[in-house]
Protein backbone atom coordinates (compact mmCIF):
# COMPACT_ATOMS: atom_id res chain seq x y z
CA UNK A 1 0.00 0.00 0.00
CA UNK A 2 2.82 2.38 0.80
CA UNK A 3 4.65 2.64 -1.98
CA UNK A 4 7.64 5.42 -3.07
CA UNK A 5 9.79 7.50 -0.31
CA UNK A 6 12.35 9.93 -0.25
CA UNK A 7 11.07 11.11 -3.60
CA UNK A 8 12.49 14.43 -4.51
CA UNK A 9 8.51 15.60 -3.82
CA UNK A 10 9.09 14.55 -0.12
CA UNK A 11 11.53 15.57 2.00
CA UNK A 12 11.00 13.31 5.19
CA UNK A 13 13.60 10.89 6.17
CA UNK A 14 10.99 8.75 8.23
CA UNK A 15 9.96 5.03 6.98
CA UNK A 16 6.71 4.67 5.86
CA UNK A 17 4.42 3.67 9.68
CA UNK A 18 6.72 5.79 11.69
CA UNK A 19 5.09 8.33 13.90
CA UNK A 20 6.03 11.78 12.07
CA UNK A 21 3.35 14.05 13.92
CA UNK A 22 1.90 14.01 17.78
CA UNK A 23 -0.67 16.36 19.05
CA UNK A 24 -1.01 15.43 22.50
CA UNK A 25 -3.75 17.05 24.62
CA UNK A 26 -4.14 20.23 22.86
CA UNK A 27 -6.42 23.03 24.18
CA UNK A 28 -7.10 26.67 22.10
CA UNK A 29 -9.54 28.68 22.99
CA UNK A 30 -10.45 32.48 21.78
CA UNK A 31 -11.35 34.47 24.93
CA UNK A 32 -13.69 32.80 26.76
CA UNK A 33 -14.50 30.10 23.81
CA UNK A 34 -12.94 26.86 23.75
CA UNK A 35 -12.15 25.42 20.24
CA UNK A 36 -9.96 22.77 21.19
CA UNK A 37 -10.23 20.64 24.49
CA UNK A 38 -7.72 18.14 25.12
CA UNK A 39 -7.04 17.11 21.87
CA UNK A 40 -4.59 13.83 21.02
CA UNK A 41 -3.93 12.34 17.64
CA UNK A 42 -0.94 10.94 15.72
CA UNK A 43 -0.40 10.99 12.27
CA UNK A 44 2.16 8.07 10.78
CA UNK A 45 4.40 8.59 7.52
CA UNK A 46 3.41 8.70 4.26
CA UNK A 47 -0.46 7.58 5.46
CA UNK A 48 -3.82 10.09 4.65
CA UNK A 49 -5.21 11.06 7.36
CA UNK A 50 -9.05 12.79 7.46
CA UNK A 51 -10.22 14.89 10.04
CA UNK A 52 -14.14 15.42 9.76
CA UNK A 53 -16.82 16.81 11.84
CA UNK A 54 -19.27 19.22 11.71
CA UNK A 55 -19.23 22.62 11.11
CA UNK A 56 -17.25 24.64 14.35
CA UNK A 57 -15.99 21.60 15.71
CA UNK A 58 -12.34 22.55 15.35
CA UNK A 59 -10.58 20.63 12.27
CA UNK A 60 -9.35 23.75 11.15
CA UNK A 61 -8.16 25.45 14.38
CA UNK A 62 -6.56 22.19 14.66
CA UNK A 63 -4.47 22.88 11.59
CA UNK A 64 -4.14 26.52 12.58
CA UNK A 65 -2.19 25.31 15.53
CA UNK A 66 -0.06 22.63 13.54
CA UNK A 67 0.72 25.73 11.16
CA UNK A 68 1.55 27.94 14.00
CA UNK A 69 -0.99 30.54 12.93
CA UNK A 70 -2.99 30.30 16.17
CA UNK A 71 -1.38 29.58 19.61
CA UNK A 72 -2.78 26.90 21.38
CA UNK A 73 -2.93 27.57 25.38
CA UNK A 74 -1.24 23.68 26.46
CA UNK A 75 -0.51 20.60 24.57
CA UNK A 76 2.30 19.95 22.34
CA UNK A 77 2.37 19.73 19.09
CA UNK A 78 5.25 17.45 18.33
CA UNK A 79 6.92 16.97 14.71
CA UNK A 80 9.24 13.80 13.62
CA UNK A 81 11.44 14.95 10.61
CA UNK A 82 14.03 11.75 11.32
CA UNK A 83 16.92 14.19 12.67
CA UNK A 84 14.92 15.37 15.54
CA UNK A 85 11.89 16.27 16.83
CA UNK A 86 10.42 19.98 17.04
CA UNK A 87 7.82 21.48 19.28
CA UNK A 88 5.79 23.45 17.02
CA UNK A 89 3.52 24.94 19.77
CA UNK A 90 5.62 28.82 19.96
CA UNK A 91 7.26 28.52 16.98
CA UNK A 92 6.52 31.09 14.50
CA UNK A 93 4.58 30.06 10.88
CA UNK A 94 7.61 30.30 8.64
CA UNK A 95 9.74 28.17 10.65
CA UNK A 96 7.20 25.71 10.82
CA UNK A 97 6.86 25.61 6.84
CA UNK A 98 10.51 25.43 6.62
CA UNK A 99 10.37 21.77 8.70
CA UNK A 100 8.29 20.35 5.74
CA UNK A 101 4.92 21.35 6.61
CA UNK A 102 3.24 22.99 3.86
CA UNK A 103 -0.99 23.73 3.58
CA UNK A 104 -3.99 24.99 1.93
CA UNK A 105 -6.32 27.29 3.45
CA UNK A 106 -10.29 26.56 2.91
CA UNK A 107 -10.76 29.85 1.44
CA UNK A 108 -7.95 29.80 -1.34
CA UNK A 109 -4.85 31.69 0.07
CA UNK A 110 -3.01 32.45 -3.73
CA UNK A 111 -0.87 35.16 -5.02
CA UNK A 112 -3.46 35.87 -6.87
CA UNK A 113 -1.80 38.39 -8.95
CA UNK A 114 1.19 36.73 -9.82
CA UNK A 115 1.20 33.91 -12.89
CA UNK A 116 0.57 30.07 -11.68
CA UNK A 117 4.08 29.62 -12.31
CA UNK A 118 5.47 32.37 -9.41
CA UNK A 119 2.94 31.21 -7.55
CA UNK A 120 4.42 27.66 -7.42
CA UNK A 121 8.55 29.55 -7.15
CA UNK A 122 7.21 31.29 -4.74
CA UNK A 123 6.43 27.61 -3.32
CA UNK A 124 10.16 26.71 -3.76
CA UNK A 125 10.71 29.78 -2.00
CA UNK A 126 12.65 27.91 1.21
CA UNK A 127 14.68 25.77 -1.10
CA UNK A 128 16.34 28.74 -3.19
CA UNK A 129 19.70 29.82 -2.38
CA UNK A 130 20.90 32.41 -4.07
CA UNK A 131 21.81 35.76 -2.81
CA UNK A 132 20.41 39.03 -4.07
CA UNK A 133 23.81 40.10 -5.89
CA UNK A 134 23.78 36.95 -8.03
CA UNK A 135 19.87 37.04 -9.05
CA UNK A 136 19.92 40.53 -9.93
CA UNK A 137 22.67 39.80 -12.29
CA UNK A 138 20.78 36.60 -13.08
CA UNK A 139 24.38 34.78 -13.98
CA UNK A 140 26.09 31.45 -13.07
CA UNK A 141 25.22 29.99 -10.08
CA UNK A 142 21.93 31.66 -9.88
CA UNK A 143 21.08 31.03 -13.25
CA UNK A 144 21.51 27.53 -12.93
CA UNK A 145 19.88 27.28 -9.48
CA UNK A 146 16.41 29.18 -11.42
CA UNK A 147 16.64 26.59 -13.84
CA UNK A 148 16.37 23.93 -11.88
CA UNK A 149 13.91 25.05 -9.92
CA UNK A 150 11.49 25.61 -13.59
CA UNK A 151 12.55 21.72 -14.14
CA UNK A 152 10.96 20.65 -10.74
CA UNK A 153 7.98 23.02 -10.71
CA UNK A 154 7.66 22.11 -14.25
CA UNK A 155 7.15 18.24 -13.03
CA UNK A 156 4.56 19.13 -10.55
CA UNK A 157 2.83 21.30 -13.44
CA UNK A 158 2.85 17.55 -15.59
CA UNK A 159 1.67 16.66 -12.28
CA UNK A 160 -1.30 18.53 -11.62
CA UNK A 161 -2.16 18.47 -15.80
CA UNK A 162 -1.98 22.39 -15.29
CA UNK A 163 0.09 22.98 -18.47
CA UNK A 164 -2.41 25.45 -20.19
CA UNK A 165 -2.70 27.86 -18.04
CA UNK A 166 0.88 27.83 -16.47
CA UNK A 167 1.26 31.88 -17.34
CA UNK A 168 -1.93 32.82 -16.20
CA UNK A 169 -2.66 35.08 -13.85
CA UNK A 170 -3.88 33.04 -10.43
CA UNK A 171 -6.49 35.71 -10.26
CA UNK A 172 -8.33 34.87 -13.44
CA UNK A 173 -8.75 31.16 -13.27
CA UNK A 174 -11.80 29.18 -12.32
CA UNK A 175 -11.81 28.15 -8.69
CA UNK A 176 -11.55 24.39 -9.44
CA UNK A 177 -8.16 25.06 -11.10
CA UNK A 178 -7.21 27.65 -8.15
CA UNK A 179 -7.59 24.95 -5.72
CA UNK A 180 -5.56 22.69 -7.96
CA UNK A 181 -2.88 25.56 -8.11
CA UNK A 182 -2.86 25.69 -4.39
CA UNK A 183 -2.04 22.24 -3.83
CA UNK A 184 0.58 22.61 -6.29
CA UNK A 185 2.12 25.56 -4.79
CA UNK A 186 2.15 23.48 -1.20
CA UNK A 187 4.45 21.06 -3.23
CA UNK A 188 6.58 22.96 -4.25
CA UNK A 189 7.60 23.14 -0.80
CA UNK A 190 9.00 19.34 -1.26
CA UNK A 191 6.59 18.82 1.81
CA UNK A 192 7.05 16.16 4.41
CA UNK A 193 3.64 16.82 5.32
CA UNK A 194 0.77 18.34 3.56
CA UNK A 195 -2.20 19.69 5.21
CA UNK A 196 -4.71 20.45 2.96
CA UNK A 197 -8.33 21.84 4.24
CA UNK A 198 -11.49 21.40 2.49
CA UNK A 199 -9.49 20.60 -0.48
CA UNK A 200 -12.59 19.65 -2.82
CA UNK A 201 -15.00 22.13 -1.50
CA UNK A 202 -17.06 23.66 -3.90
CA UNK A 203 -16.24 21.45 -6.43
CA UNK A 204 -18.43 19.31 -9.05
CA UNK A 205 -17.87 15.75 -8.72
CA UNK A 206 -15.57 15.23 -11.74
CA UNK A 207 -13.43 18.59 -10.39
CA UNK A 208 -13.49 16.56 -7.08
CA UNK A 209 -12.38 13.01 -8.58
CA UNK A 210 -9.36 14.82 -9.86
CA UNK A 211 -8.23 16.18 -6.89
CA UNK A 212 -8.29 12.75 -5.48
CA UNK A 213 -6.27 11.26 -7.94
CA UNK A 214 -3.90 13.90 -7.42
CA UNK A 215 -4.09 13.43 -3.85
CA UNK A 216 -3.59 9.35 -4.11
CA UNK A 217 -0.56 10.20 -6.89
CA UNK A 218 1.11 12.64 -4.32
CA UNK A 219 0.30 9.98 -1.32
CA UNK A 220 1.31 6.86 -3.31
CA UNK A 221 3.78 7.26 -5.44
CA UNK A 222 5.80 10.11 -3.88
CA UNK A 223 4.80 8.70 -0.41
CA UNK A 224 4.09 12.61 1.22
CA UNK A 225 2.06 12.25 4.43
CA UNK A 226 -1.57 14.19 4.08
CA UNK A 227 -3.30 15.14 6.74
CA UNK A 228 -6.98 16.30 4.74
CA UNK A 229 -10.13 18.14 6.13
CA UNK A 230 -12.78 17.34 4.11
CA UNK A 231 -16.96 17.15 4.02
CA UNK A 232 -17.39 14.90 1.21
CA UNK A 233 -17.51 11.59 2.91
CA UNK A 234 -17.59 9.34 -0.38
CA UNK A 235 -14.02 10.85 -0.62
CA UNK A 236 -13.22 10.75 3.08
CA UNK A 237 -13.67 7.09 3.24
CA UNK A 238 -12.58 6.26 -0.18
CA UNK A 239 -8.76 7.76 0.32
CA UNK A 240 -8.13 7.86 3.56
CA UNK A 241 -6.14 5.24 5.64
CA UNK A 242 -7.49 6.87 9.11
CA UNK A 243 -10.03 9.21 10.44
CA UNK A 244 -10.06 11.57 13.29
CA UNK A 245 -13.51 12.52 14.24
CA UNK A 246 -13.95 16.10 16.37
CA UNK A 247 -17.11 17.36 17.82
CA UNK A 248 -17.23 20.79 19.39
CA UNK A 249 -13.33 20.79 19.93
CA UNK A 250 -13.17 17.01 21.25
CA UNK A 251 -11.73 14.27 19.32
CA UNK A 252 -15.05 11.43 19.55
CA UNK A 253 -13.39 8.68 17.84
CA UNK A 254 -10.77 7.97 15.37
CA UNK A 255 -10.10 4.90 13.39
CA UNK A 256 -10.18 3.50 9.99
CA UNK A 257 -12.87 4.39 7.85
CA UNK A 258 -14.99 1.35 8.72
CA UNK A 259 -14.79 1.20 12.22
CA UNK A 260 -15.63 5.05 12.04
CA UNK A 261 -18.86 4.10 9.94
CA UNK A 262 -19.37 1.93 12.68
CA UNK A 263 -19.01 4.49 15.65
CA UNK A 264 -22.36 5.25 17.39
CA UNK A 265 -20.98 8.36 18.63
CA UNK A 266 -20.18 9.86 15.38
CA UNK A 267 -23.57 8.66 14.20
CA UNK A 268 -24.84 10.92 17.14
CA UNK A 269 -22.90 13.74 16.49
CA UNK A 270 -23.79 14.10 12.36
CA UNK A 271 -27.39 13.90 13.48
CA UNK A 272 -28.00 14.27 16.91
CA UNK A 273 -29.77 11.05 17.83
CA UNK A 274 -28.88 7.47 17.76
CA UNK A 275 -31.18 6.00 16.01
CA UNK A 276 -30.57 7.38 13.07
CA UNK A 277 -28.84 6.01 9.65
CA UNK A 278 -25.50 7.54 9.25
CA UNK A 279 -25.25 9.21 6.06
CA UNK A 280 -22.32 7.56 4.12
CA UNK A 281 -23.04 4.08 5.09
CA UNK A 282 -24.06 2.72 1.99
CA UNK A 283 -22.98 5.23 -0.52
CA UNK A 284 -19.03 4.68 0.57
CA UNK A 285 -18.90 0.85 1.09
CA UNK A 286 -15.59 -0.35 0.57
CA UNK A 287 -12.86 2.39 0.51
CA UNK A 288 -9.39 1.63 0.05
CA UNK A 289 -9.01 -1.05 2.85
CA UNK A 290 -11.42 -3.00 1.57
CA UNK B 1 11.32 72.41 -31.71
CA UNK B 2 14.55 73.10 -29.60
CA UNK B 3 12.52 74.19 -26.77
CA UNK B 4 10.48 70.88 -26.79
CA UNK B 5 13.76 68.27 -26.94
CA UNK B 6 14.96 71.22 -24.10
CA UNK B 7 11.85 70.51 -22.30
CA UNK B 8 11.45 67.01 -22.65
CA UNK B 9 15.10 66.16 -21.51
CA UNK B 10 14.39 68.34 -18.41
CA UNK B 11 10.89 66.59 -17.87
CA UNK B 12 12.52 63.34 -18.32
CA UNK B 13 15.21 64.06 -15.37
CA UNK B 14 12.76 64.83 -13.22
CA UNK B 15 10.32 62.15 -14.06
CA UNK B 16 13.18 58.97 -13.82
CA UNK B 17 14.05 60.45 -10.64
CA UNK B 18 10.52 60.56 -9.58
CA UNK B 19 9.71 57.17 -10.37
CA UNK B 20 12.85 56.19 -7.99
CA UNK B 21 11.20 58.09 -5.20
CA UNK B 22 7.96 56.31 -5.80
CA UNK B 23 9.00 52.96 -6.31
CA UNK B 24 10.42 52.90 -2.99
CA UNK B 25 7.17 54.34 -1.81
CA UNK B 26 4.89 51.91 -3.79
CA UNK B 27 6.78 48.90 -2.46
CA UNK B 28 6.38 50.19 1.32
CA UNK B 29 2.87 50.29 0.15
CA UNK B 30 2.18 47.00 -1.40
CA UNK B 31 4.48 45.29 0.93
CA UNK B 32 2.68 46.17 3.67
CA UNK B 33 -0.15 48.59 3.21
CA UNK B 34 1.77 51.60 4.89
CA UNK B 35 1.56 55.32 3.46
CA UNK B 36 5.05 56.36 3.99
CA UNK B 37 5.29 60.32 4.57
CA UNK B 38 9.11 60.13 4.95
CA UNK B 39 9.98 59.12 2.15
CA UNK B 40 11.48 62.62 1.04
CA UNK B 41 13.48 62.53 4.01
CA UNK B 42 14.19 59.39 2.94
CA UNK B 43 15.60 61.19 0.09
CA UNK B 44 17.29 64.50 1.50
CA UNK B 45 18.81 62.06 4.02
CA UNK B 46 20.55 59.95 0.94
CA UNK B 47 21.72 63.65 -0.39
CA UNK B 48 23.13 64.56 2.43
CA UNK B 49 25.12 61.86 3.15
CA UNK B 50 26.32 61.70 -0.23
CA UNK B 51 26.92 65.44 0.34
CA UNK B 52 29.46 64.61 3.52
CA UNK B 53 31.00 61.58 1.67
CA UNK B 54 32.16 63.47 -1.12
CA UNK B 55 32.81 66.89 0.96
CA UNK B 56 33.64 66.31 4.50
CA UNK B 57 35.61 62.79 3.79
CA UNK B 58 36.55 63.46 0.23
CA UNK B 59 35.76 60.28 -1.57
CA UNK B 60 35.73 59.20 -5.06
CA UNK B 61 31.51 59.11 -5.68
CA UNK B 62 31.63 55.95 -6.75
CA UNK B 63 33.25 54.95 -2.76
CA UNK B 64 30.86 57.37 -1.47
CA UNK B 65 27.39 56.21 -3.30
CA UNK B 66 28.12 52.66 -2.31
CA UNK B 67 28.52 54.26 1.48
CA UNK B 68 25.35 56.11 1.16
CA UNK B 69 23.83 53.01 0.26
CA UNK B 70 24.79 50.94 3.27
CA UNK B 71 23.55 54.04 5.60
CA UNK B 72 20.33 53.49 3.68
CA UNK B 73 20.10 50.13 3.84
CA UNK B 74 20.53 50.88 7.83
CA UNK B 75 17.88 53.80 8.11
CA UNK B 76 15.61 51.56 6.73
CA UNK B 77 16.06 48.64 8.73
CA UNK B 78 16.24 50.91 12.10
CA UNK B 79 12.65 52.24 10.95
CA UNK B 80 11.13 48.37 10.43
CA UNK B 81 12.94 47.07 13.78
CA UNK B 82 12.06 50.37 15.73
CA UNK B 83 9.21 51.90 14.02
CA UNK B 84 7.07 49.66 12.71
CA UNK B 85 7.69 46.47 14.46
CA UNK B 86 6.14 47.75 17.60
CA UNK B 87 2.98 48.57 15.89
CA UNK B 88 2.45 45.68 14.31
CA UNK B 89 -1.19 44.45 14.71
CA UNK B 90 -1.56 48.02 15.31
CA UNK B 91 -4.24 50.00 12.84
CA UNK B 92 -2.75 51.26 9.63
CA UNK B 93 -3.63 54.07 10.57
CA UNK B 94 -1.45 54.51 13.72
CA UNK B 95 1.55 53.46 11.55
CA UNK B 96 0.67 55.60 8.96
CA UNK B 97 0.95 58.55 11.75
CA UNK B 98 4.12 57.16 12.72
CA UNK B 99 5.38 57.74 9.26
CA UNK B 100 4.56 61.58 9.40
CA UNK B 101 6.65 62.06 13.20
CA UNK B 102 9.01 60.14 11.55
CA UNK B 103 9.54 62.65 8.70
CA UNK B 104 9.35 65.45 11.77
CA UNK B 105 12.07 63.74 13.53
CA UNK B 106 14.21 62.97 10.25
CA UNK B 107 13.94 66.19 8.89
CA UNK B 108 15.33 67.40 12.57
CA UNK B 109 18.31 65.03 12.63
CA UNK B 110 19.77 66.40 9.58
CA UNK B 111 19.17 69.78 10.01
CA UNK B 112 21.23 69.50 13.72
CA UNK B 113 23.78 67.56 11.56
CA UNK B 114 23.95 69.55 8.49
CA UNK B 115 22.24 73.35 9.70
CA UNK B 116 20.02 74.99 7.30
CA UNK B 117 21.42 76.78 4.66
CA UNK B 118 21.07 75.37 1.38
CA UNK B 119 24.48 74.35 -0.18
CA UNK B 120 26.23 73.89 -3.48
CA UNK B 121 26.67 69.77 -3.76
CA UNK B 122 30.14 69.22 -5.59
CA UNK B 123 29.11 67.99 -9.09
CA UNK B 124 29.78 64.51 -9.06
CA UNK B 125 28.60 64.05 -12.73
CA UNK B 126 30.39 65.86 -15.27
CA UNK B 127 27.76 68.49 -15.77
CA UNK B 128 29.07 70.24 -19.19
CA UNK B 129 26.73 71.16 -21.71
CA UNK B 130 26.11 69.01 -24.21
CA UNK B 131 24.13 69.36 -27.83
CA UNK B 132 21.71 66.65 -28.35
CA UNK B 133 18.91 67.36 -31.33
CA UNK B 134 19.75 70.89 -31.59
CA UNK B 135 18.85 71.53 -27.52
CA UNK B 136 22.13 72.06 -25.44
CA UNK B 137 21.54 70.46 -21.72
CA UNK B 138 23.61 69.38 -18.79
CA UNK B 139 25.39 66.42 -18.89
CA UNK B 140 24.48 65.64 -15.32
CA UNK B 141 20.70 65.71 -16.61
CA UNK B 142 21.24 62.95 -19.17
CA UNK B 143 23.49 61.00 -16.44
CA UNK B 144 20.19 61.26 -14.23
CA UNK B 145 17.96 59.75 -16.63
CA UNK B 146 20.56 56.86 -17.71
CA UNK B 147 21.47 56.26 -13.85
CA UNK B 148 17.40 56.12 -12.81
CA UNK B 149 16.62 53.90 -15.98
CA UNK B 150 19.26 51.65 -14.72
CA UNK B 151 18.24 51.50 -11.58
CA UNK B 152 14.51 51.02 -12.44
CA UNK B 153 15.77 48.19 -14.94
CA UNK B 154 17.59 46.35 -12.35
CA UNK B 155 14.79 46.21 -9.31
CA UNK B 156 12.02 44.98 -11.98
CA UNK B 157 15.00 42.21 -12.34
CA UNK B 158 14.79 42.07 -9.32
CA UNK B 159 11.02 41.41 -8.27
CA UNK B 160 10.65 39.42 -11.16
CA UNK B 161 14.12 37.11 -11.13
CA UNK B 162 15.47 37.01 -7.33
CA UNK B 163 13.84 34.62 -4.54
CA UNK B 164 13.20 37.79 -2.59
CA UNK B 165 11.58 39.69 -4.73
CA UNK B 166 9.14 36.41 -5.11
CA UNK B 167 8.92 36.45 -1.57
CA UNK B 168 8.30 40.35 -1.94
CA UNK B 169 4.96 39.82 -4.23
CA UNK B 170 4.15 37.03 -2.67
CA UNK B 171 3.58 38.88 1.05
CA UNK B 172 2.06 41.61 -0.88
CA UNK B 173 -0.42 39.28 -2.55
CA UNK B 174 -1.43 37.40 1.01
CA UNK B 175 0.58 37.42 4.27
CA UNK B 176 -0.84 34.20 5.90
CA UNK B 177 -0.01 32.54 2.89
CA UNK B 178 3.37 34.08 2.07
CA UNK B 179 4.07 32.70 5.97
CA UNK B 180 3.04 29.42 5.53
CA UNK B 181 5.21 29.36 2.55
CA UNK B 182 8.29 29.78 4.53
CA UNK B 183 8.82 33.22 4.01
CA UNK B 184 9.37 35.92 7.19
CA UNK B 185 7.27 38.68 6.73
CA UNK B 186 9.58 40.41 8.73
CA UNK B 187 12.43 40.17 6.89
CA UNK B 188 10.36 41.11 3.72
CA UNK B 189 9.63 44.33 5.62
CA UNK B 190 12.98 45.15 6.54
CA UNK B 191 13.66 44.30 2.68
CA UNK B 192 11.28 46.69 1.31
CA UNK B 193 12.32 49.61 3.73
CA UNK B 194 15.59 49.17 2.67
CA UNK B 195 15.41 49.21 -0.97
CA UNK B 196 12.88 52.06 -0.24
CA UNK B 197 15.32 54.06 1.21
CA UNK B 198 18.21 53.11 -1.13
CA UNK B 199 16.19 54.31 -4.22
CA UNK B 200 15.11 57.68 -2.35
CA UNK B 201 19.01 57.82 -1.59
CA UNK B 202 20.13 57.62 -5.07
CA UNK B 203 17.36 60.04 -6.02
CA UNK B 204 18.23 62.51 -3.56
CA UNK B 205 22.27 62.16 -4.36
CA UNK B 206 21.17 62.77 -7.89
CA UNK B 207 18.63 66.22 -7.79
CA UNK B 208 21.24 67.38 -5.00
CA UNK B 209 23.86 67.27 -7.89
CA UNK B 210 21.46 69.41 -10.34
CA UNK B 211 20.75 71.52 -8.09
CA UNK B 212 22.31 71.03 -4.55
CA UNK B 213 21.61 70.07 -1.16
CA UNK B 214 19.18 72.11 1.08
CA UNK B 215 16.05 70.90 3.29
CA UNK B 216 13.45 71.69 0.60
CA UNK B 217 14.56 68.36 -1.14
CA UNK B 218 12.66 67.02 1.34
CA UNK B 219 9.67 68.11 -1.04
CA UNK B 220 10.36 65.60 -3.40
CA UNK B 221 7.92 63.53 -0.62
CA UNK B 222 4.99 65.02 -1.55
CA UNK B 223 5.39 65.26 -5.46
CA UNK B 224 5.64 61.37 -4.99
CA UNK B 225 1.84 61.33 -4.43
CA UNK B 226 0.59 62.70 -7.78
CA UNK B 227 2.96 59.66 -9.17
CA UNK B 228 1.90 57.13 -6.81
CA UNK B 229 -1.77 57.97 -7.55
CA UNK B 230 -1.42 58.39 -11.33
CA UNK B 231 0.61 54.90 -11.52
CA UNK B 232 -1.26 53.20 -9.09
CA UNK B 233 -0.57 52.99 -5.29
CA UNK B 234 0.69 49.16 -5.45
CA UNK B 235 2.07 49.07 -9.31
CA UNK B 236 5.66 49.33 -9.24
CA UNK B 237 5.32 49.66 -13.39
CA UNK B 238 2.99 52.57 -12.43
CA UNK B 239 5.58 54.29 -10.71
CA UNK B 240 8.04 54.55 -13.27
CA UNK B 241 5.57 55.41 -15.79
CA UNK B 242 3.61 57.98 -13.28
CA UNK B 243 7.21 59.74 -12.70
CA UNK B 244 7.46 60.28 -15.85
CA UNK B 245 4.81 61.82 -17.04
CA UNK B 246 4.29 63.30 -14.18
CA UNK B 247 8.42 64.74 -14.75
CA UNK B 248 7.29 65.59 -18.68
CA UNK B 249 3.75 67.42 -17.73
CA UNK B 250 6.10 69.58 -15.69
CA UNK B 251 8.53 70.39 -17.39
CA UNK B 252 6.33 71.34 -20.63
CA UNK B 253 3.33 73.15 -18.62
CA UNK B 254 6.46 74.99 -16.80
CA UNK B 255 7.92 76.15 -20.71
CA UNK B 256 4.84 76.80 -22.51
CA UNK B 257 2.70 78.13 -20.22
CA UNK B 258 4.53 79.15 -17.24
CA UNK B 259 2.96 81.59 -14.12
CA UNK B 260 4.40 79.05 -11.60
CA UNK B 261 1.38 76.55 -13.35
CA UNK B 262 4.19 73.66 -12.84
CA UNK B 263 4.03 73.76 -9.46
CA UNK B 264 0.41 72.67 -8.99
CA UNK B 265 -0.30 70.81 -12.42
CA UNK B 266 0.57 67.86 -11.00
CA UNK B 267 -1.77 68.02 -7.95
CA UNK B 268 -4.61 68.99 -10.20
CA UNK B 269 -3.69 65.68 -12.37
CA UNK B 270 -4.02 64.24 -8.68
CA UNK B 271 -7.00 65.30 -8.35
CA UNK B 272 -8.42 64.55 -11.13
CA UNK B 273 -7.52 61.36 -10.95
CA UNK B 274 -8.82 61.08 -7.92
CA UNK B 275 -11.89 61.67 -9.44
CA UNK B 276 -11.94 59.33 -12.33
CA UNK B 277 -9.91 56.79 -11.58
CA UNK B 278 -9.08 56.48 -8.10
CA UNK B 279 -7.10 53.10 -8.45
CA UNK B 280 -4.85 55.09 -10.97
CA UNK B 281 -3.38 54.04 -14.33
CA UNK B 282 -1.70 50.00 -13.54
CA UNK B 283 -3.54 49.98 -10.06
CA UNK B 284 -5.16 47.04 -8.50
CA UNK B 285 -9.43 47.92 -8.58
CA UNK B 286 -10.47 46.94 -5.37
CA UNK B 287 -14.24 45.43 -5.59
CA UNK B 288 -15.40 45.08 -1.93
CA UNK B 289 -18.52 42.75 -1.97
CA UNK B 290 -20.48 42.65 0.73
Amino acid sequence: MLRGFRHPLNSSRLKPGETQLQVQNVHLSFGGVAALTGVTLEVKQSEIFAIIGPNGAGKTSLLNSISGLYKPQSGHIIFHDGRGSHELIGMKPHKIARLGIARSFQNIELFRHMTVLDNLLAGCHVHMKSNLLSAMIYWGPAQREQIAFREFVEDIIDLLEIESIRNKKVGTLAYGLQKRVELGRALAMKPAILLLDEPMAGMNSEEKEDMARFILDVNEEHGVTIVLIEHDMGVVMDISDRVAVLNFGQKIAEGTPDEIRKNPLVVQAYLGEEQAVFPFAAGAAGGRHA
Amino acid sequence: MDLFIQLTLTGLTNGAILALAALGFVLIYKSSDVINFAQGEFLLIGAYVMFSMLVQFSLPWTIGLVLTLLVAVGIGVAVERLVLRPLIGEPIISVIMATIGLSSLLRAIVSTIWGNQPRAFPAFIPSKPVHVLGATVGADRLWAIAIAGGMLFLFNLFFTRSKEGIAMRAVADDQQAAMSMGISVKRIFAWAWSIAAMTAAIGGALVANIVGVGPELAGFGLRVFPVVILGGLDSIPGAIVGGVIIGLLEAYVGGYIGMGLNQVISFIVLILILMVRPYGLFGQEIIERV
